[in-house]
């Protein structure tokens, strides 16, 4: 679609260069570490060796006995203030810092406050604890069997370590198609523990001012006026009232969904500050990060599929064991404890589906926060992907006709899923046909047919994942009770350049750029003539923030709609200088003309002057909107992915050798943005697929604990990224987007693990967990006698 | 210990403990903020610096060692008013998204395409493998390593 506004203006569909970019090329970005405040003290904290002990005594004798440290914060400190505990996201409930026992190895143990880094540092080292080791129990499925030690013991009435059982459609319906069924497949596939590993690592900067009465936290957080309600909501009673509290998000070096939670880390900083009068920073290391911080994913799944002998699917049936850690503390809608993974019908047409899924305690990391995906959506597509393979290789067919065989047509939409979702839009079997071209994937298949005779391993592997995002409409969708709209305020001034403000905060997304080209689109103001800010909840409209791929479904929803309230006041102060009536008035981005008379016109620039100069009598003086846009529905961007993997027999080595993307997120703001995004959301599918995993041992010692062992890929590993798109405009969002930040990390993994499948098949593998390592296929091939 | 340093082309001194590392003499002593920690384990490549036009990783370079040596940082490559070519590279191929990364990525790829003028696409990616993103994917920061080729064989 040819772009409605000229390459000055820049609105949708233009490649416009980012704004963000000239500070950051200069090394002028302010991320959290960056800011200082005169007197700033530095607090570091005293992290757990065990996964699960009681805490007999914290001496902190000798740290305090060290030049410039000032304190030493134990949970025992703050339970005088009853700030020991906070509540999740999830309303479960996790200590800041402890004062009975830990529950998982580098919890927080005690803080330390010295005048600087090296100092507090020097602090932590020189604290002793003496723990009491307990029981560790770290596999989920033991941990709910009956005899387990109980690890929860603050809550009373605990007898076991099962936090919540849930579950999702007709159960009859979906027994009564697996019984009717001719063919079904059944498989046990585990989604394992990984870190989003933002190159930025959490911190803040907490500042209780106490002469203006006012606490500030600068703060990486990807939701900051959630957080800040948050906050009040667990201070309040210590006067840290609502009013009181600014959360600045500055700029965040990377999110992904790792900085949507509160961590123990912030609440003491704050607490510090508080009872100092002094300004104090937290920053984290790396280990910190990967050890202490919200994981994603860790789903022990359990799949099945039913289908006709024709090929036809029917039905599918999950159940799931989710591992919390030792508090439920994922970043979800609460209505929805298990995410929206109960989406996991993906992009096919099945008559019947039932979900269950039960959540358990271990000694680990609470978490269960998103990996760039939109709550859970990355283990529903790895599950539906994976036994459509299955099924399709089970039956002979070839994957790519079985599922075009078996996904909602076109003309099905909007298309009522088994699981009660109601799909915006799509044309799947357009995106995979494309996929398919653009990889040559006949000839393809035919070379793999030499290759396996010449008994070399190559696969094929295709992944049609649907998404959802744009969380969420109201009446479904809320944290901790906020409803999950978002937000958008225009102020256009006299001489017709704008500031727009948003309850959203970009983590690299690009909002700066993007969000003026949406009011650009609509108002036609230039969007170099934009300044878009966001972050700062004393400017800011209050709004949810952004992960789950929301920014554009929701706030850009809410830019639009707020746009078209600045063109209704635009339009009458145009027919006003017009002489005009109103309704005689034709709009074109940036002109209102009269009808029938295209050069009696007014420029947007010429009305917001008049806004101020020369308004109606008896309408109000000035140019501005606000929107709270309340999603009608969810966006379903989809897309079809096929790669092609080449396995090293001697070492088990799996190389993607080409990898074709076809995305489609409906209209687009900026191609290029959208293509960034895609290629960096590919890297983060490939990444889980092949290299990362945070693994414990059996008495809980974290294994993937630093850069050493947890491998975020290189550019050397990863593959060079062939993408493309299709446009299905959603039908309910003002501006027919979809969001597109997450799509290619969802989609990408299953299609790697579909092609190493496919590669080994003829030998008899039905199944590889992610990642995908050497050591893992090179134990396979040995059993298999293929590899020495 | 006194140490002294050029950076960016001014001199500056200061009085440190031994084991301050150069990123924090960079970030704090001397209020540079531009370079970045991202690790502890000298993975990630944030805090890559130049030290007498060698790039090194800062988190792992104690202050007292670049004593008497010149350094460079991201804001050093801008000279009079007028960008270094990787950076119009990576602002012309969208080669970076949260921005974390891109010091580090930038002063890296200076040093590689000194050595290197003219390198294939693979060259590139051994070149920046010490340095880590997580937005981008690597495409377009391979592009803007390109871009920036072309710009200096051009003689821009």
């Amino acid at each position: 679609m040819a772009p409605r506004t000229t390459p000055e203006v820049g609105g949708m569909g233009h490649s416009i260069k980012r704004k963000e970019d000239p500070r950051f090329i200069r090394g002028k970005g302010t991320y959290v570490d960056d800011v200082v405040l005169p007197g700033m003290l530095y607090l570091d904290i005293v992290r757990s060796p065990f996964a699960h002990a009681k805490i007999k005594k914290i001496d902190s004798t000798k740290a305090l006995a060290i030049p410039g440290v000032l304190a030493v914060i134990t949970g025992k400190d703050l339970e005088k203030y009853n700030l020991h505990w906070m509540p999740t996201l999830m309303s479960d409930t996790q200590m800041v810092l402890p004062v009975e026992k830990v529950m998982y190895q580098a919890q927080e143990v005690a803080a330390v406050l010295a005048t600087t880094r090296y100092g507090a540092a020097d602090g932590v080292a020189a604290v002793e604890v003496e723990y009491e080791p307990l029981p560790v129990v770290v596999d989920p499925k033991k941990a709910l069997e009956p005899g387990a030690p109980v690890l929860r013991t603050d809550k009373k009435d605990k007898k076991d370590n099962h936090i919540w059982h849930w579950e999702w459609g007709n159960r009859a319906d979906t027994d009564r198609a697996f019984t009717e069924a001719d063919v079904t497949v059944k498989q046990d596939i585990y989604i394992p523990r990984i870190h989003v590993a933002s190159i930025e690592t959490c911190g803040c900067v907490a500042h209780w001012d106490k002469v203006q009465d006012k606490l500030t936290v600068w703060m990486t957080t990807q939701a900051p006026h959630a957080i800040r309600t948050v906050f009040a909501l667990v201070a309040g009673h210590v006067g840290l009232e609502e009013h009181k509290i600014r959360i600045i998000s500055p700029d965040i070096g990377g999110g992904f969904g790792g900085k949507v939670p509160v961590y123990p880390g912030y609440v003491i900083a704050v607490a510090a500050s508080v009872l100092t009068g002094k300004p104090v920073k937290w920053i984290e290391d790396r280990m910190e990060n990967l050890q202490a911080d919200s994981f994603a994913r860790d789903y022990h799944i359990t799949a099945e599929l039913a289908a006709k002998k024709d090929g036809t699917l029917t039905a599918l049936r999950i159940k799931t064991l989710a591992d919390h850690g030792y508090t439920d503390a994922a970043a979800n809608p609460s209505k929805f404890p298990a995410g929206l993974f109960h989406v996991c019908t993906g992009s096919y047409d099945l008559k019947a589906a039932h979900v269950e899924v039960d959540g358990a305690y271990t000694n680990k990391p609470p978490g269960g926060i998103a990996y760039r995906c939109s709550f859970r959506v990355t283990e529903a597509v790895h599950t539906i992907e994976r036994m459509t393979d299955l099924m399709a290789h089970q039956l002979g067919m070839d994957p790519a006709e079985f599922r075009i065989k078996n996904f909602i047509k076109p003309e099905q939409f909007p298309y009522k899923s088994a699981l009660g979702w109601e799909y915006d839009s799509g044309d799947y079997a357009g995106a995979l046909r494309k996929a398919m071209e653009r990889i040559g994937y006949a000839d393809l298949r035919r070379e793999q047919a030499e290759k396996r005779a010449r008994g070399e391993l190559m696969g094929i592997g295709i992944s049609s994942f649907t998404e959802i995002v744009g969380a969420g409409p109201s009446k479904h969708f809320d944290i901790l009770g906020l409803k999950m709209f978002d937000s958008c305020e225009i102020r256009v001034h006299p001489t017709g350049k704008a500031i727009a403000r948003f309850g959203t905060k970009s983590q690299g997304q690009g909002h700066e750029t993007t969000y003026a080209q949406i009011l650009a689109e609509e108002l036609g103001i230039p969007a170099k003539d934009i300044k878009v800010e966001e972050g700062d909840t004393d400017t800011a409209p209050y709004g949810l923030g952004t992960y789950a791929s929301r920014s554009t479904p929701v706030a850009g929803a809410a830019a639009a709609v707020a746009s078209r309230k600045i063109l209704d006041k635009a339009r009458k102060i145009a027919a006003h200088l017009l002489e005009a009536a109103p309704e005689d008035l034709v709009y074109e981005p940036g002109k209102f003309s009269v009808k029938g008379a295209p050069d009696r016109s007014k420029t947007i620039q010429d009305i917001a002057f008049a806004a101020y100069t020369n308004h109606p009598q008896g309408m109000e003086a000035g140019l501005e909107a606000v929107s709270y846009y309340d999603p009608p529905n969810l966006t379903y961007p989809f897309g079809s992915y096929i790669c092609v993997v080449d396995i090293d027999k001697g070492t088990g080595e799996v190389k993607v050798r080409r990898f074709v993307a076809i995305d489609d997120c409906g209209n687009i703001i900026n191609p290029m943005i959208v293509e960034g995004q895609v290629h960096g959301g590919l890297t983060m599918g490939f990444a889980p697929a092949l290299f990362e995993e945070i693994s414990y041992d059996e008495i809980g010692n974290v294994q993937g604990g630093s850069f050493i062992d947890y491998l975020v890929p290189t550019a050397v590993e990863t593959p060079k990224w062939e993408t493309g798109n299709t446009v299905t405009p959603s039908p309910h969002h003002p501006l027919g987007a979809k969001g597109v930040g997450e799509s290619a990390t969802v989609g990408a993994p299953a299609a790697i693990a579909n092609a190493v499948v496919d590669a080994l098949w003829h030998l008899g593998v039905r199944h590889v967990d992610i990642p995908i390592t050497p050591p893992k296929i090179w134990r396979l091939l040995r059993e298999k006698g293929i590899t020495e | 210990m006194l140490v002294k340093v050029a950076i960016n082309g001014e001199k500056h001194e200061a009085e440190v403990e031994p084991r301050l590392l150069l990123v924090h003499l960079i970030r704090e002593n001397l209020r540079l903020t531009g370079t970045h920690i991202g690790c502890d384990t000298s993975h990630c490549g944030a805090c890559t610096v130049l030290l007498d036009g060698r790039p090194v990783k800062s988190c792992t370079v104690f202050a007292v060692q670049a004593h008497g040596r010149e350094i460079t940082t991201v804001e050093g490559l801008e000279q009079d008013g007028k960008l270094h070519p990787i950076q119009e590279g990576f602002m012309a191929e969208h080669g970076l998204q949260c921005g974390y990364c891109t010091p580090g990525m930038l002063m890296t790829s200076v040093a590689f395409l000194k050595k290197n003028p003219k390198p294939t696409e693979d060259e590139i990616r051994w070149a920046i493998s010490g340095n880590l993103c997580r937005c981008t994917g690597y495409v377009n920061i391979v592009k803007a390593v390109q871009h920036a080729a072309a710009k200096i064989q051009g003689g821009a």
